[in-house]
Formats: C-alpha cells, sequence, structure tokens
C-alpha cells in the first residue's frame, strides 16, 4: 500500500522530521481516501501554516489552497458555499486551527457546512521553535514556558462540541486502523465534522519533555508512541470518574 | 513452524528517515525489518528488511511509517497494480475576455442610496458571492447583498469577522465566483493580511472601504479620505493594487462595475474607496441598457501563476477542474511549487506582480477635468471632497479666477503622469483633502510646481467655502 498510495495520492515526499507524528496521519489519511475512493479532482485541501498545514500542500495531488495563518477555515467557507460540489477538507495543527483560528473552528462549527476539519494536535507550534499553544497540557515545558505552561489547554473535543458539531472524533496516531476508521467515517458525514487527532512532534514536543514524561530508550518516537496508548482510553469504556485522567477517544456524533 | 512465505516486504530506503524513527523496527513483531547498517549521502541510517521471510503481513509497519516508505504485497495474488493517475480532467477551456451583458437593473433612472447602488452594480457586473461583517457606513451593502444574491443565484454569507470575510471572497473567487465584500476603516484594517494573501496569488476580488472618519473607531458614520495610503501600503511587503474613488451614487454604480472589469482583467484586488457621504447619499443616476464585462481566462495546462511575458497576467483556473492548483501565499513559480529560498522567482514574481499594473497604467487609469482649457491654477480632488471642490471652483470663476479642476476617479496606481503634465502647464496645484494630506504628498512627488493642501480633518464634508477661500485668497479662512 505505502508504493500505491504515494504514487495515486502524492507529489513528493514530506519534509518532516524523523519520525513525525504528521507523517503518520498522512498514512493513515492516504488509505483511508484510497478505501472511501475520494475523487481527489473534485477535491480542495484548504490548509494555514505550520507543519500539520503541510500535510496537503504541496503534497496531494488535488487542488490545495495553502492561506494565511490561521485562516483555513474561514478561506473553506468561502471555497464550499461557492461551489457544494466540491469536497472541502481542513488540514492544519493547533496552532493554526485551534489557537490563531479558534474563531473560525467554533463558527464554522455553528454555522455546520459539510466541511472536514483535521486539527493534527502536537500540543505546542512545531515549526516555528516549539511554543506553547492552546492546546499544550498545563505543566508541560515548551520554549515558551520553560518552568512549565501555567495557563489550561483547550479540550479540543469539547471545544467542538460545544459549538454545534455535529459529529466530533479524536483518534491518536499510534492507533492508526481506528484513526483510519475515524477519517472514513467524517468524510462519510453528511455535516461538518471536526476531529482532534493525537499527533506527535518528537523535535519540539518530545524533546523538550523528554525527562518530565520519561520518553526512553532509543527510538524517542517509538516512545512517545507507546506512552501515548497508555493516555487515552475508549471514551466508552470510562466511566465518568476517570480516575486515571484518561483522554476519551472516540466519535461524539450530535443526538439529533 | 514452517509456513508458506506469501508477504513481500519493500522498504523504500531512499525515503526512510532512519535512525531518529526506526517506529517500524520497533513495531515489527516479528523481527523482519532491523536498524540499517549503511549510511547514505544524506547522512541517515535507513531502516533495512532483515528476514523477509518471518513477515505474517499484519502491516503494522506499514500504517505506521510516517514517509509511506513500507509495501508489503501479498505475493499469492497478482502485484498490485497502481492504476493509472496523472490523468487530468481538462478544464473546459475559457478564453476570457470581454462580452456585453444585459445589465440587471432596469435600464433608465434610479434613486437610491450609494451603498445600494454600489450593491446593485456589483450585481450587475456579475458578483455571485459576498461575505462580510457589519460595520457603520458600509453595512447597507451587505443588506442589500444579502437580499439580492439569492435573487440572482448568487450565494451571500454573514460570517465572523472581516478576516474570515476576505478569507471567504478569496476562497469563492477560485471556485470560480466573482466576490465582493464591503467594509469600513476597522474592519478595512483586519483585512490587509489577506488582500495581500490576494496579490501574491493572483486572486481576483472587490474590497469596497466606504471610509470614515478615524484612525480607531472615530467617528463610525461621519466621513472622512483617511485609508488612501492603506489601500496599497496597509497590507506588508509592498504589492501594487488597484484603488477606485466616485463621487457620486452613479459612480458608485458604475466604479463597481469598473472594479470587477479591473480586478478580472488584472487578477488583483481592487479596492473601491468610497465614504460616508457617496455611501450614504441618495441621488439619483442612470442604468445603462447593457453592461461591458471583462472574464478571467481559464485555460486548462496552462501555468496558472506565470507568463512569458514580463507584465503578464496568467489564465486562472478554477477548483474541481482537473488542475490540481497549488495555490499558496509563499513565494512560487509558475505553476504554484513553493521555492522560498529562491531569489531569482521571488525577483521574477514580486516584478511580475508589480509590472503586469503599472505597464497598464492607460487602461487602468481614469480621471476628469473641468474648466481646464483657461487654468492657471488646477485643484487636485477625488470622492466627495471633488463636490465640494468643484463648486468651490466655479464660485472662484464667478470672481474671474482661472482656476480648473482634476478629479481623478483611480487612485492606485497613482496616476503621476498625468499630475505631472498638469503641473508643467499650471502655476499651482491644490488638493483639498478630509485627512492630513496624503494625495497632496502624492501630487507634490509628481509636480514641478507648488502644491497647496486644503486639509480638513473635522469629520464633515469638506466645507466648500473652505476651497473658495482658499482659491480666492491663497488662504483658509477658516478655523482647522
Ligand atoms: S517540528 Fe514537530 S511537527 Fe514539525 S515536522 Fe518536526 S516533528 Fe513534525
Ligand atoms: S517507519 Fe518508515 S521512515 Fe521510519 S524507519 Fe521505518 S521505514 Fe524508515
Ligand atoms: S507486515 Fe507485520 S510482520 Fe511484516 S514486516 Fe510489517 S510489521 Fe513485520
Amino acid at each position: 500500500m505505502g508504493r500505491v498510495l504515494r504514487e495515486k495520492y502524492t507529489r513528493q515526499p514530506t519534509p518532516f522530521c524523523p519520525g513525525c507524528g504528521h507523517g503518520i496521519f498522512l498514512n493513515a489519511f492516504l488509505h483511508a481516501v484510497d478505501e472511501l475512493g475520494l475523487d481527489f479532482d473534485k477535491t480542495v485541501f484548504v490548509s494555514g501554516i505550520g507543519c500539520g498545514a503541510w500535510v496537503p500542500s504541496p503534497h496531494f495531488q488535488a487542488d490545495t489552497l495553502h492561506v494565511t495563518h490561521g485562516r483555513a477555515v474561514a478561506f473553506a467557507t468561502g471555497v464550499k458555499t461557492a461551489n457544494p460540489d466540491l469536497n472541502v477538507i481542513v488540514i492544519g495543527g493547533d496552532g493554526d486551527i485551534a489557537t490563531i483560528g479558534g474563531n473560525h473552528l467554533i463558527h464554522a462549527a455553528r454555522r455546520n457546512l459539510p466541511l472536514k476539519v483535521f486539527c493534527l494536535n502536537n500540543f505546542l507550534y512545531g515549526m516555528t521553535g516549539g511554543q506553547v499553544s492552546a492546546t499544550t497540557p498545563q505543566g508541560d515545558i515548551t520554549s515558551t514556558t520553560r518552568q512549565g505552561n501555567p495557563e489550561r489547554p483547550f479540550d479540543l473535543v469539547d471545544l467542538a462540541r460545544g459549538a454545534g458539531a455535529p459529529y466530533v472524533a479524536r483518534f491518536p496516531v499510534s492507533q492508526p486502523r481506528k484513526l483510519k476508521r475515524g477519517i472514513i467515517n467524517a468524510l462519510s458525514f453528511d455535516q461538518f465534522a471536526f476531529m482532534d487527532v493525537l499527533s506527535l512532534c518528537p523535535t519540539q514536543y518530545g524533546r523538550a519533555n523528554r525527562a518530565k514524561r520519561g520518553y526512553e530508550g532509543p527510538s524517542m518516537i517509538w516512545s512517545m508512541l507507546e506512552h501515548q496508548k497508555g493516555t487515552v482510553a475508549p471514551r466508552e469504556k470510562l466511566d465518568s470518574e476517570n480516575p486515571e485522567g484518561k483522554i476519551p477517544i472516540g466519535e461524539w456524533y450530535a443526538e439529533s | 513452524m514452517p509456513r508458506n512465505k506469501t508477504f513481500a516486504v519493500t522498504l523504500d530506503q531512499d525515503l526512510c528517515k532512519g535512525s531518529d524513527c526506526y517506529i517500524c523496527v520497533n513495531a515489527c513483531p516479528k523481527g523482519v525489518l532491523a536498524e540499517g547498517e549503511r549510511i547514505t549521502s544524506k547522512g541517515l541510517r535507513p531502516a533495512q528488511v532483515k528476514d523477509p521471510d518471518a513477515c505474517t503481513g499484519c502491516r503494522i509497519c506499514e500504517t505506521l511509517c510516517p514517509d509511506l516508505a513500507i509495501t508489503i504485497s501479498d505475493t499469492s495474488q497478482a502485484a498490485t497494480t497502481v492504476p493509472a493517475v496523472g490523468r487530468r480532467q481538462p478544464a473546459s477551456p475559457s478564453s476570457g475576455g470581454w462580452t456585453t451583458s444585459p445589465g440587471a437593473l432596469k435600464p433608465g433612472p434610479h434613486y437610491m442610496m450609494g451603498d445600494d447602488a454600489c450593491a446593485e452594480g456589483a450585481i450587475a457586473a456579475g458578483c455571485a458571492f459576498y461575505a462580510g461583517y457589519p460595520i457603520t457606513p458600509a453595512s447597507e451593502i451587505m443588506l442589500r447583498m444579502a437580499t439580492r444574491l439569492p435573487e440572482t443565484g448568487g450565494v451571500f454569507v454573514q460570517m465572523e469577522d472581516e478576516i474570515a470575510s476576505m478569507a471567504a471572497v478569496i476562497g469563492a473567487s477560485w471556485s470560480g465566483l466573482k466576490g465582493m465584500t464591503a467594509t469600513a476603516g476597522p474592519g478595512f484594517s483586519l483585512m490587509m493580511e489577506n488582500i495581500g494573501y490576494a496579490c501574491m496569488t493572483e486572486t481576483p476580488c472587490v474590497v469596497v472601504d466606504i471610509q470614515r472618519a478615524g484612525p480607531s473607531t472615530g467617528q463610525a458614520s461621519r466621513p472622512a479620505s483617511g485609508d488612501i495610503m492603506q489601500a496599497k501600503w496597509g497590507t506588508h511587503g509592498g504589492v501594487e493594487i488597484i484603488a477606485l474613488v466616485p463621487w457620486s451614487v452613479q459612480e458608485m454604480y458604475d466604479l463597481t462595475i469598473r472594479a470587477f472589469n479591473l480586478s478580472e482583467r488584472f487578477r488583483v484586488p481592487v479596492i473601491l474607496l468610497g465614504d460616508a457621504i457617496v455611501g450614504h447619499l441618495r441621488e439619483s443616476f442612470h442604468v445603462e441598457e447593457t453592461v461591458e464585462l471583462f472574464d478571467r481566462a481559464k485555460v486548462p495546462g496552462a501555468p496558472p501563476f506565470g507568463t512569458e511575458e514580463e507584465a503578464g497576467v496568467p489564465p486562472m483556473p478554477a477548483f474541481g477542474q482537473g488542475e490540481r492548483l497549488l495555490i499558496t501565499g509563499s513565494t512560487h513559480n509558475e505553476f504554484g511549487i513553493r521555492k522560498t529560498a529562491d531569489p531569482e522567482v521571488q525577483q521574477r514574481l514580486v516584478r511580475r506582480l508589480s509590472r503586469k499594473i503599472v505597464a497598464h497604467l492607460d487602461e487602468i487609469t481614469d480621471y476628469e477635468l473641468y474648466y481646464e482649457d483657461d487654468a492657471q491654477r488646477m485643484v487636485i480632488a477625488y470622492g466627495s471632497t471633488a463636490r465640494s471642490a468643484l463648486w468651490a471652483v466655479k464660485r472662484a470663476r464667478d470672481h474671474g479666477e482661472k482656476v480648473g479642476m482634476l478629479r481623478l476617479k483611480s487612485i492606485w496606481p497613482f496616476p503621476g503622469e498625468v499630475i505631472r503634465q498638469w503641473g508643467d502647464a499650471c502655476q499651482e496645484l491644490i488638493v483639498p483633502e478630509t485627512n492630513l494630506g496624503q494625495v497632496s504628498q502624492l501630487v507634490q512627488q509628481h509636480a514641478t510646481t507648488p502644491v497647496s493642501l486644503v486639509s480638513q480633518t473635522n469629520g464633515e464634508i469638506m466645507d466648500p467655502r473652505r476651497v473658495t477661500d482658499f482659491l480666492l485668497d491663497g488662504r483658509t479662512k477658516l478655523a482647522s
């Protein structure tokens, strides 16, 4: 499949760091696209600025609109309303979509156009040097919070659901098959869909939090993947108490 | 236990990013994949297939590899053939250009507010998309578009702010529709980054700025012309842009149509710089039987971001036509491929974005002359101020002064050559403005004759007596 997906859907290899979680998402996304038979000639990928935004542009062999930082969802709104026949998909990071662009995200969820928004959440700004973002967990080390992040993060699932998104999901890159299934569901959904993709940034987040999180072994990214698996649990399995503080993963459909 | 070997494991070492990854090496439950021994020219040590016979085909490695470097194939089945791709459905070719269209309003006289006439001009020009955010004194444009677009099969969206409005208009333009937004001072400031994006990506769109008294929130319903410089210099990096300045309800209609035509012709945002006077004024205007419209060229396969010519305007296909467009605000070559460290591509792009406008100054520049035949002094005026100025010129002529007037209808690119000629032909140029002197500075740059500024910044329409007094006495009598 690796070769098939590369040749069918991509233009060139990515410039991502070795082991970047965004690459694992890209892999799962193209598996989903292929299984679904999504027509790339009728699909527009809109992305802003940051490592996550580079997943579709310049890599996917579809129409790509690589826009200003944080505004991808707003551009996508124009693309989709002007031509509803197009599949319009936004892919970007937590800095882009949920921090500088948070306003556009909640309004798109409220507006409920059939856009698909994938937020590759690696808990900080990767490309610009590992600064704190709106999803950095409290206490985590970033280049602008050397003593640990004093602020509380957004829970993007709660945020999107609170804003009215009828499909919200969260999947980790450490479980690529579940992630792929979720992507298929999001892409096939007929309304607005938002996914908080738990990604991983070994270069910025991994290095800064290696000691704190105990990412051990020669392959830091492998350790991060293992660690990520241990911090999540299917939302159905978590009772309301959630004593271990696990991050719920799965899908939330609005009861309608 | 012996087992039939049924899986082939291919690991493309050119794609593998090596020892800082090794996700596959750690993930494979059968020890098929191993750390590499060979160091590549890039200094990477790619993973390798060590024990292919042990592969059970679980595909864990294949689904986790961030670089799609691993392919597992079932050798008991026919080899997977990649379907031929790269077959692009060609866009429906359209060479674009001028056409004549019946207007949207009944031909003949109409009576309405300037903001409404602007909306009607947009509809007549083929505008099919509007995104906006409420703001005084431009909201009436949005209100009318909210009614008119659904009637004419277009799309209207009220966005969450002006940043989003500008973004949505650009997105819609690439979906193939002519789009517009309208705003005023604070909203215009918010649009600046995406206006620059539209310049860089050569996206046709129309932005109406109904100028109000600033700075900041200022006086929301009062007129001024403080955004002249902002229209050109507000976005970072330095770009050429086109801006038109209407002085009447008639021109709120006519110049909106012209703004769309110029934006399609040159693939550039065109700014219509109205003000609270021409926006809210009600007067009659005339609608012609037909409208001349320009449409962007949609030529399949042609590079959408480059031309042989140094001052060329490339064709612009739309999304969904199989062109697989790469559109980016980063520096790019003629196919949209990012070239963020190539000095030649940067220079060529920046040059062409500028040259495609300034080399066509003749096509863009628009002005009107009054009493110019015997003029020894010329008033240079624009927008609603020109209404006061013309009244003043007439009074001054009643007193025997040989004064004429040049009224600018296009302000960017600045028609410096026209100004130079009139400067040479006259003894003085007088620029009345409802700002602290923006166009007067430009006039000064281009004229060798003395240039005088008549400035008024009290949030009122230019007082005609202020200009008259200046023309008669050479100085303003009214308190500033
Ligand atoms: S900086 Fe982080 S997110 Fe960006 S490519 Fe490198 S690993 Fe990935
Ligand atoms: S997962 Fe892919 S990139 Fe990483 S080491 Fe294995 S083959 Fe190389
Ligand atoms: S398919 Fe499974 S067994 Fe085969 S190499 Fe990959 S991870 Fe190992």
